[in-house]
């Protein structure tokens, strides 16, 4: 087996923030002083936070031996199942860092940000034709916002038929937002079993829907790596009885070009800029949560609205049966500019051409891994496939212990123990931009843990060994929660 | 089309993989698709660009945008320009944070996971309160999601907000609250520019009380005194911010009585990008912890009994009780939660204490200069960095004229308060100069 990137090397130990500098000391550079000092009422005058003071020197040592800590794309293959962890260009970073867009003011008049005016609504334009819908809200900051604002055009759409529901139907293969954003609609999550092949029957929607149930939400793929191929069917049944279908789009990176959307019968959809549309994660935010959804939907989006008026583009609030707003400007148009940097990067067949390669890096480590560990559906997977540790049980080795083993391999373990339909679940996807040689490697290291797993559990139950911190006692930072020093 | 770089597969490899999968093409990975689900015709977007041309089109873009040291903009309003030092700049672009995932895997994860422990840590001390999550997606949904708490301990049924909250984070609390039966009443603003506590006497029956400090008007709120009235109720007292710089120059939520303290934290180190991302920070008392929306960093060792950090109290959170949870955050706004640490940390107790200073003295500059040419300034309120000036009617030329002088005289009020005519924000921070404000003056008084 070629040699793995993982390894120990000289990482530094680092105190916190607070236990480094002294009293005096600065990083900041103040500007000239061209004023008289003010005086401050009394009443009210506060003796300013207890921050430590540090030089810029002590300042740039503490955060770069930090980063050293973190693992990150751009160190190595990052095989979190549903997160799309794809390389990050770096030219999307120049383009949201032009001073014409980084130090623009939300409130400009009009006229004086067009620029900022115009990416907007054509990014609105090209996630509506990627995704087959008719319109699309760039407003919401994140993925769960974007959920939320669909369960909020779900309630409005409803109220507006004069119908309110109390019900929403949600698989067993959802993420845990989505019954997370749809009771702070008032909607009561009832759980659709998925079946044997591992996507939804007509026949559990059929019993489980009724006029009182909003709709559906529905992961196309899901969290299996299945394209749910029933979801026209889901689908008629749905509005059949009034209901409407919610299309969550994590996993929208399988099938740019492939699918439409709106063909499938949903009605509302959201979009992870920073997982499809290659924005980065920034160790957990800022995303971007776009919104599309069909025609009957669009009088319910929220506002402003990006209008285009005789080649002016103007923002409009005169959209009376709106939802409000949810963010309180237009959205995170910082990540926004990345994904349409991206976008117009990759062109139509770039695009087309990633979400073929992502399924098929996935389909490639699907074929090399079963028999070494247990495929529960072994059926063709889109960008992401679903492993579990039933061939180690034997061992007395678990997910945990193999993916914590992984990380001495030099790769990010892939996402474990969800779905929560597969007991000890492993779920991997490569994403596209992993080449082949990667992919082998991260496949074969694999499969050495397998062995390892067979040979010397011991090597796993103490892995990792060459991280920073070996594993951390989880429990009893719950039991005794130390949130600040 | 030329290889795309930022896909490695040649058609050689893919030939490969395509035979190990026992697949004869790219579209037979999609066959067992059912074909009626399938796109028949090619995406409709433009031609994919070279770096070149991108870079181009995007220049194009960028400069039509009004922004400084072209435009002198005296306008905040809940988006603050303040010098970002470039040691915040460079080291937030290390890629081991910008290209990191939630820290899930703690061992693989130790620096955002330490960084975001100290931004709860500075973010705490910031605000004079116990705990402080580590951060949401920005202000707006933090204070509607701060009254859902509110309302979660109360147990109660309606909030009060005070008019003088930014009225776009209202509008936000507006549309998460509709689909409740939750009651929002609003409670009017004084003539000083603080908020009228007086119909506070007729509510025995608030879950929560927002007000925002400094607030919308640029005024800050006697919160001493409105804890004090709500002494004898159940109602929490959240106190909403937009220019946290402003607690380096007076008493935090915290030591004033706030149960929440929440609020934008842009003005930390974060461009303002038109909005967004921002930083919602969010901080509430020990005795709520489990109650509070979002992620959290605890402390912990680990198996050597070295110190290290976790995600912890997940319980509330969506991925384990699902319908059940606090809120339905998944992630933290952890890159810019990351800038605003790095932002406090540059500046220490001592730098932040003098930025504050020094915002405040050169908006008290502008102030008295155009109180001086005989404007109104009809808030008579202590301000930090922000103040309404109301100029004779018909001032909406003056301030047309001012645009094509690159010069972008504050907010006009009128639109968000209708009784405000010919009233605007204006705000000064450290980036504007006394030779900026009195070229404004100037150009205003001719």
């Amino acid at each position: 087996m070629k040699e793995t990137a993982g390894t120990t090397g000289l990482m530094f130990n680092e105190p916190l923030l607070w236990e480094k500098g002294k009293k005096g000391r600065t990083a900041f550079s103040l500007p000239r002083r061209d004023v008289k000092q003010q005086p401050v009422d009394e009443n009210l005058k506060g003796s300013g936070p207890d921050f430590p003071d540090l030089s810029e020197v002590d300042i740039v040592r503490h955060y770069i031996r930090l980063s050293q800590w973190n693992f990150s794309v751009d160190s190595g293959m990052y095989p979190l199942g549903s997160c799309t962890m794809k390389y990050n260009p770096k030219t999307n970073e120049r383009q949201a860092a032009q001073p014409g867009f980084a130090l623009a003011h939300p409130l400009l008049p009009e006229p004086l940000s067009q620029g900022v005016l115009k990416l907007m609504s054509e990014m609105e334009q090209y996630l509506t034709e990627i995704t087959g819908m008719d319109a699309t809200t760039l407003q919401p900051a994140a993925g769960a916002q974007g959920e939320l604002t669909g369960m909020l055009l779900f309630y409005a759409y409803h109220k507006s038929k004069g119908k309110p529901c109390s019900k929403i139907l949600v698989p067993d293969t959802a993420h845990g937002t989505n019954p997370a954003s749809a009771s702070l609609c008032g909607y009561r999550s009832v759980l659709v079993k998925s079946n044997d092949r591992g996507v939804l029957s007509p026949q559990a929607v059929d019993e489980a829907m009724d006029e009182d149930t909003a709709g559906i939400m529905v992961t196309n793929p899901n969290t299996l790596g299945l394209f749910e191929e029933n979801i026209k069917a889901v689908a008629d049944i749905v509005h059949a009885k009034g209901g409407l279908v919610y299309g969550d789009g994590a996993n929208m990176n399988a099938v740019m070009g492939i699918a439409n959307m709106g063909d499938l019968g949903i009605d509302v959809l959201h979009l992870n800029l920073h997982k499809t549309f290659s924005s980065p994660h920034g160790g957990g935010g800022p995303g971007s949560g776009p919104v599309c959804v069909r025609k009957h939907l669009e009088p319910f989006l929220p506002v402003p609205r990006v209008v285009n008026k005789n080649g002016k583009y103007e923002l409009a609030e005169n959209f009376s049966d709106s939802i409000g707003k949810v963010h309180a400007f237009y959205g995170n148009v910082g990540v926004i500019i990345r994904a349409y940097s991206y976008i117009l990067s990759m062109g139509p067949e770039g695009l087309k051409k990633a979400s073929q390669l992502a399924v098929l890096n996935a389909a490639y480590i699907k074929e090399n891994l079963k028999g070494t560990f247990h495929l529960p559906y072994d059926r063709p997977c889109m960008h992401e496939c679903v492993f579990s540790d039933k061939l180690q049980e034997p061992y007395k080795v678990t997910t945990l212990d193999m993916v914590k083993r992984l990380m001495d391999y030099g790769f990010h373990p892939p996402t474990i123990y969800f779905p929560l339909v597969v007991s000890g679940a492993i779920m991997i996807e490569p994403t596209e931009t992993e080449s082949k040689e990667d992919i082998d490697l991260f496949i074969e290291s694999l499969k050495a843990i397998a062995k390892e797993a067979q040979d010397q559990p011991e090597l796993l139950h103490a892995a990792p060994r060459k991280t920073k911190r070996r594993r951390l006692d989880e429990t009893s930072a719950a039991r005794k929660p130390c949130l600040s020093g | 089309m030329t290889s795309m770089r930022y896909l490695p597969h040649t058609p050689e490899e893919i030939a490969a993989m395509l035979k190990a999968v026992e697949i004869d093409s790219l579209e037979g990975l999609f066959a067992h698709i059912p074909e009626d689900c399938r796109r028949k015709e090619a995406l409709n977007i433009p031609e994919h660009l070279t770096e070149w041309e991108l870079n181009d089109h995007m220049d194009e873009l960028a400069g039509s945008m009004a922004v400084s040291p072209e435009y002198k903009v005296f306008m905040g309003a809940g988006s603050y320009e303040h010098y970002v030092p470039s040691v915040v700049s460079f080291l937030l672009g290390r890629s081991e944070f910008v290209t990191a995932y939630t820290p899930y895997q703690p061992e693989l994860s130790q620096g955002t996971l330490q960084a975001i422990y100290e931004y709860q840590t500075l973010t705490s001390r910031l605000l004079g309160m116990e705990v402080a999550n580590a951060s949401q997606w920005d202000g707006a949904s933090s204070l509607a999601e701060a009254m859902l708490m509110a309302i979660r301990i109360s147990r109660k049924k309606a909030v009060a907000v005070s008019r003088a909250v930014h009225p776009l984070y209202r509008r936000v609390l507006e549309t998460y609250f509709e689909p409740t039966d939750f009651e929002i009443r609003e409670l009017p603003y004084l003539s000083d520019g603080t908020t009228d506590l007086s119909p506070l006497k007729d509510m025995d029956d608030l879950g929560g009380l927002a007000v925002q400090s400094p607030n919308f008007l640029g005024c800050m709120e006697n919160l001493e005194d409105i804890a004090q009235t709500l002494q004898n109720q159940k109602a929490l007292l959240v106190v909403g911010f937009s220019e946290p710089l402003a607690y380096g120059l007076y008493k935090n939520p915290g030591q004033c009585g706030a149960d929440i303290a929440c609020g934008e934290g842009q003005s930390l180190g974060i461009p303002r990008s038109f909005g967004g991302p921002g930083l919602g920070m969010f901080a509430t008392k020990m005795k709520y912890v489990r109650n509070m929306p979002g992620r959290l960093v605890g402390q912990t060792v680990d198996l050597d009994g070295k110190r290290g950090h976790v995600l912890t109290l997940s319980t509330r959170e969506q991925h384990i009780r699902r319908e059940k949870a606090t809120s339905n955050i998944c992630t933290n706004n952890s890159l810019c939660a990351l800038a605003a640490v790095m932002y406090m940390a540059t500046l220490g107790g001592s730098g932040f204490k003098e930025l504050a200073q020094l915002n405040y003295d050169r908006s008290e500059y502008l102030k008295n200069v155009l109180a001086r040419a005989g404007f109104k300034l009809p808030f008579s309120q202590a301000t930090f960095n922000e103040f309404v000036v109301e100029f004779p009617a018909g001032f909406k030329k003056t301030y047309q004229r001012l645009l094509q002088k690159k010069m972008i005289a504050g907010l006009p009020l009128v639109g968000f308060y209708p009784e405000l005519k010919d009233h605007y924000l204006l705000c000064v921070t450290e980036t504007i100069t006394k030779a900026d404000m009195d070229a404004l003056v100037q150009e205003i008084k001719k």
